[in-house]
């Protein structure tokens, strides 16, 4: 729905601003565009746009709906969470000798266990993912575009962003 | 204090934190470290996991706003993280080479100049109308966008590509190296080096931070640094205070966005020479 209010608030605008544009393309960009040209390419990046916005709005809501319900099941687990005046303090819950998931085989263990610690960190692994999720659509939108400058270098920063998972299991 | 009101106040203060940090694009990690430290007196190893995922809540929240209202200048953050990836991987390497306290030091003196800068340029709003940068005409990543304070489209071009990608590759390096978020050199870089618009530099570093962040993310959680009831608060948090944040930034005049984040960066600058040069 957002998308069909946008592009109508968006289609009276290239008019508006084709003498700015105009300007745009005359101080030595790759090819001169003409301004139909300029109209089109405006357009590609905008569907790059609300693609990469929808993975990050989706990833977002996702990860918040995951997350509510591991805190949800914490709660309702240790009945000790809760009271008000309880002998029971959240440091025990927050210091170096805490214990909770991390790594795979653990939170799998945790997650099939159905504690809320697990799916907690099930949602905080999704939020982390989103923006490696945004690259690989950033990819693949501009190769889909035909920008294949914007293309390599997406592709570039997937290549050591994914890298950079490996090496931190190493 | 219970763990009830820990998640109850810790979410709170997420929400202002998140708000701060989408509004400079710095990301959350500038309150939630001293909240979680100070106040709470949470081990610094579990606040610095804490810090990462807030700065990916705070970078997702507010891009899946600013990139949809065509703030955040796609081409140039996708563009500029060839060099902050480039930097964070190469950090993860050098961590054990370089010393620490000498890169607090210099880090501070760095921020603290940024932040001198970022003052002196705080009348200027007319945005370049020329460019002669060639990596910057190739790629194409000259802008425009629709300034609701303003009330009208401002188109804008891109100079000085070089020092931007230097210093997004020690933005990168440094937030791998000091486990610091990235944004206090991201902004610099664009809104002083590259000639964006305050606001395009504000939206665009928070495009950017997330990715930085998401790099180091996994160590983290490996390391153990990431403690779910910590996690969860800060998480929803930040995401609820990025998205009204998002909402305020268009409003604003980019005077006021400069001063603000002024005085975060001083704040920062002061933090980083502390930890660099008292025992």
């Amino acid at each position: 729905m957002t998308e069909s209010g946008r592009s109508s608030d968006a289609s009276p605008s290239p008019p508006a601003e084709a003498p700015v544009r105009e300007g745009v393309a005359g101080s030595g960009r790759r090819r001169q565009l003409s301004p139909e040209q300029a109209a089109r390419m405006e357009e590609k990046i905008r569907r790059v746009e609300l693609a990469i916005s929808l993975v990050l709005r989706v990833g977002v809501l996702s990860s918040v709906a995951v997350i509510a319900v591991g805190l949800g099941l914490m709660f309702a687990h240790h009945s000790a969470y809760l009271p008000i005046r309880g002998h029971f303090s959240y440091r025990e819950l927050t210091s170096t000798t805490t214990r909770f998931p991390h790594s795979f085989a653990s939170l799998g263990r945790s997650i099939a266990r159905g504690e809320g610690q697990g799916i907690v960190l099930l949602g905080v692994l999704i939020l982390i993912l989103t923006p490696v999720l945004r690259v690989a659509v950033g990819v693949i939108s501009f190769l889909y575009e035909e920008d294949l400058p914007m293309a390599a270098v997406t592709l570039y920063v997937f290549v050591v962003l994914v890298g950079s998972f490996f090496l931190a299991r190493a | 204090m219970t763990p009830l009101d820990f998640v109850v106040s810790l979410a709170l203060i997420s929400v202002a934190a998140g708000v701060l940090g989408s509004l400079i694009g710095l990301g959350g990690g500038v309150v939630i470290v001293p909240v979680l430290t100070l106040v709470y007196h949470v081990d610094i190893r579990l606040a610095i996991g804490a810090s990462i995922v807030s700065v990916i809540a705070t970078s997702s929240g507010a891009a899946a706003a600013y990139v949809r209202e065509r703030m955040t200048n796609l081409r140039a953050g996708m563009f500029l993280e060839i060099a902050t990836t480039t930097g964070a991987l190469s950090g993860a390497y050098l961590t054990t080479v370089l010393p620490t306290r000498l890169l607090f030091v210099l880090f501070g003196i760095v921020l603290a100049y940024s932040a001198f800068a970022t003052f002196r340029r705080r009348h200027v709003a007319a945005p370049l109308t020329v460019s002669d940068d060639r990596l910057a005409n190739y790629f194409d990543l000259h802008g425009s966008y629709y300034d609701p304070a303003e009330g009208r489209e401002i188109a804008y071009k891109v100079v000085g590509t070089t020092p931007g990608l230097g210093l997004m590759y020690v933005a990168g390096l440094v937030s791998a190296l000091l486990g610091i978020g990235s944004g206090a050199l991201k902004v610099p870089a664009m809104d002083s080096a590259m000639h964006l618009p305050m606001k395009v530099s504000s939206a665009t570093s928070n495009f950017m931070i997330g990715v930085t962040a998401a790099a180091s993310a996994g160590v983290y959680f490996v390391r153990g640094q990431i403690d779910p009831v910590i996690a969860a608060p800060v998480a929803a948090g930040v995401l609820l205070g990025a998205t009204v944040g998002a909402r305020v930034l268009g409003r604003i005049t980019s005077k006021t966005v400069r001063l603000v984040f002024v005085v975060v960066l001083v704040v920062i600058s002061l933090e980083m020479l502390q930890k660099g040069l008292l025992p």
